[in-house]
């Protein structure tokens, strides 16, 4: 495969992903703001910080306002991690690496960008969001449903699986990270009132508010969201299970080429570490100061996956 | 479709009995459903000029036009000793330009011409030949009257929209193809791989690698470079791609540099090799020119290959047939005035207005008048570009162009076409029966070309 096919291929996913988790965060955003009688539009603060857009955002806009956030997280083409700069970067990707697509991913690639792209091309009014919202989530879901049903199980699968889990774990990381002194305060006074609707939205922002209920009784409490968000391997969007996946896709790659990389010991060096913590002692060793680091070595490995499979050189 | 004398033409007798048969809403409803399946397919192309976002469709008319095994056989007759002629003459004018010294040709056509290549003088493509594939655009003017109305030698483009066409028909209307037996165009994109497969260099061992080589993405015929590729199973590479090592092309793997045999490109000849030609190109090889001259990789179409379809020459072509194969030509040219010589010129100036003038160099179908189409104040514009460089046109007469029958609002109606059959030459020459007909489907119109404006339709050869 040429180096330039793996390195589409992971960037396809990647954007893909990324769409996907930016109207998720635009969906919690908009129902703190229902929710919440006393909200304010800085509650787009953390939304915008969670997308890593605050400074960009800033530079386009002088007041935050609920509108404008909304605005330049879906539609603004000047945002490159807009939902339509991600979309249309997809594509672009997608059209690159076309002959790597079985038909079915292609086309559902194709047709994801033909109606985002109308869908987005105007200015939305409040009460068409969550209909858009919906149709980022479908249309980015029928595109992993094409490729999950319709691709061998080979280099190019490997390839774009590590796009969606790098980016997927990069966002779930950048979330919390943003929310961490929402949890940390009441991690010592259980059982104290808290502000469930912070907590509920960050759940919400990774589509787990319901499936937190599943795994863990009893209400919201703040080092089981941490343990389900960054430990817990059966919560798809874990830090763990996106790096069970790297793993497992890196190995194959490995088996394939008869070769281990640097990006090999790398990764699971990272997985021992989500394998063998447990929540209490990241949490009394420092949240922020956890998640910041795995932030850093998620992009290292990025780096060395690019420089291993000769993405650009 | 008819005849004068209003009856179904014979290769369209059970066409036309099928049609009668169909309700017309269902009909509208297909066409529909065609351009639906263009769009999400992405069969598209893009426009220069236009945003880069700017993708379109080419319309699809879901008649198909209809050849009887007879007429095309005596087509493809022609058309292969178009093409045995064509790289005769490239060869000839690369080494000992045997038909200039012979005196059927003038010396100064090619000496002054852009698209001759001083670089492929003496230099022997593997296996001999410059076109490996050829696009011939046909016009119907009578019922056995064809005329040759362009070679496209060197990077014809369209063919996807051959083999998009059939995929389409088939989906949509099986029932027509149990009915009339129409020879296949779907082998096409392995036929190709094996042409060019055969012409690999002499000193490739093992099945030779092929790969393709686009500008990329934003190339108005993308779609057809990643579609072949796909089809024929082969890398579709870029320029960022290669690299000249130890004296062969070769490409960045994730497993490291491989070697390429065989570079279909569809790349032109001025971005091929930015040591060789134009230095500012991002999109070509530094030094793929060395390692062809050396003779270790094969590209197809062969460099310097744009002399031979160049529109001045075009007005040559009965000569070169001729003195090539020892024949006449089978197949007519449109006759053409060269207005570089002066009594041609005298005379396209008199008759402007009821001739096509092109530009010799140009394509696509800017740059050219259609003088009966054409305003007063559009002719005079065009006649001070022709007084000030006349060696830059050519004219011909406006042809009767025959027409077929195009699906419209209220049924059907007649519009111009021509046909682009695809030839490889590899080994063997391989005609594709059928090829690309373009349609203009305004009323009237004589410009069938994509950019203009034109459509396209499935092409049926009939087994008889």
């Amino acid at each position: 495969m040429l180096g330039r096919t793996a390195d589409g291929l992971y960037w396809m996913f990647r954007y893909i992903e990324r769409a996907e988790n930016i109207a998720r965060l635009v969906d919690a955003g908009l129902r703190v703001a229902l929710t919440r009688s006393g909200a304010t539009d800085d509650d787009w603060d953390g939304v915008l910080q969670s997308a890593g857009v605050r400074s960009a955002y800033g530079a386009r806009h002088e007041r935050l306002t609920s509108a404008d956030a909304v605005d330049f997280l879906l539609r603004d083409t000047a945002n490159p991690s807009s939902v339509l700069s991600c979309i249309e970067a997809g594509r672009n990707n997608a059209r690159m690496v076309r002959t790597a697509l079985t038909r079915d991913t292609w086309e559902a690639t194709n047709e994801c960008w033909i109606e985002l792209k109308a869908a987005l091309s105007k200015p939305l009014k409040a009460k068409e969001l969550p209909e858009i919202i919906h149709a980022i989530k479908q249309c980015t879901g029928l595109i992993r449903g094409a490729f999950h049903g319709s691709m061998l199980r080979n280099e190019i699968y490997h390839f774009a699986s590590i796009g969606t889990y790098t980016e997927r774990a990069d966002n779930t990381s950048r979330i919390l990270d943003v929310k961490y002194y929402v949890l940390l305060p009441s991690v010592s006074s259980v059982g104290t009132s808290l502000d469930n609707v912070q907590w509920e939205s960050i759940l919400r922002s990774v589509s787990a508010h319901r499936s937190y209920g599943w795994v863990y009784d009893g209400g919201y409490r703040a080092a089981n969201i941490a343990d389900f968000l960054i430990l817990n391997v059966q919560m798809p969007r874990s830090l763990a299970h996106c790096y069970e996946k790297i793993v497992g896709d890196l190995n194959h790659l490995a088996a394939d080429y008869g070769q281990r990389l640097k990006c090999h010991e790398t990764a699971e060096a990272i997985y021992a570490t989500l394998r063998s913590r447990n929540i209490r002692d990241i949490i009394d060793q420092g949240l922020h100061e956890f998640l910041e680091d795995f932030i850093r070595h998620n992009n290292q490995l990025g780096i060395e996956i690019s420089e291993g499979y000769r993405f650009y050189t | 479709m008819m005849d004068a004398d209003g009856r179904p033409r014979q290769p369209y007798v059970d066409y036309h009995d099928w049609y009668a048969q169909q309700d017309p809403a269902l009909l509208a409803a297909k066409s529909k459903e065609a351009e639906h399946i263009f769009r999400k397919t992405g069969i598209t192309f893009n426009v220069y000029g236009h945003s880069e976002s700017a993708e379109k469709l080419i319309p699809f008319d879901i008649v198909p036009r209809i050849i009887s095994g007879k007429e095309w056989r005596r087509l493809a007759q022609g058309i292969e000793q178009r093409v045995v002629a064509l790289n005769a003459f490239l060869y000839d004018i690369y080494h000992k330009q045997e038909i200039i010294r012979a005196g059927r040709i003038p010396r100064q056509l090619i000496s002054n011409n852009a698209a001759f290549l001083p670089e492929m003088i003496g230099v022997r493509p593997p296996g001999g030949v410059y076109t490996h594939i050829v696009g011939t655009d046909i016009v119907r003017t009578g019922e056995n009257q064809f005329y040759v109305l362009e070679d496209n030698a060197r990077t014809p483009s369209g063919v996807s929209y051959m083999l998009e066409n059939r995929e389409t028909m088939l989906q949509m209307f099986p029932e027509l193809f149990h009915r009339n037996k129409v020879q296949r165009v779907e082998d096409y994109p392995s036929l190709l791989r094996q042409s060019l497969q055969s012409l690999a260099p002499p000193g490739c061992d093992g099945t030779p690698r092929v790969a393709i080589l686009t500008p990329g993405i934003y190339n108005s015929a993308y779609y057809e470079h990643s579609f072949l590729a796909d089809m024929m199973g082969v890398e579709l590479v870029e320029g960022s791609d290669l690299r000249v090592i130890d004296g062969k092309v070769k490409m960045r793997t994730t497993r490291g540099y491989q070697a390429i045999d065989v570079l279909y490109r569809r790349v032109d000849d001025d971005y091929l090799d930015p040591l060789t030609f134009n230095p500012e190109s991002a999109l070509g090889v530094p030094g793929i020119m060395d390692v062809y001259r050396a003779g270790n990789i094969t590209i197809a179409n062969a460099p310097g290959t744009g002399i031979s379809d160049d529109k001045a020459i075009y007005s040559y072509m009965p000569e070169i047939v001729e003195f090539y194969t020892g024949r006449k030509a089978l197949l007519e040219n449109v006759p053409t005035w060269r207005c570089s010589e002066e009594e041609s010129l005298a005379y396209v100036l008199e008759h402007l207005a009821e001739l096509v003038v092109k530009e010799v160099h140009g394509s696509g179908g800017y740059g050219m008048l259609v003088g009966p189409a054409a305003s007063k104040a559009e002719l005079e514009a065009f006649e001070a570009k022709l007084r000030a460089r006349p060696d830059n046109y050519i004219a011909q007469p406006t042809l009767a162009l025959s027409t077929v029958p195009v699906l419209v609002e209220n049924g059907i109606a007649p519009r111009h076409v021509d046909l682009r059959p695809y030839v490889l030459v590899g080994d063997k020459v391989k005609i594709i029966p059928g090829g690309l007909t373009r349609v203009a489907l305004k009323e009237g119109s004589l410009v069938v070309n994509s950019s203009q404006g034109g459509g396209t339709k499935d092409t049926w050869v009939l087994e008889d």
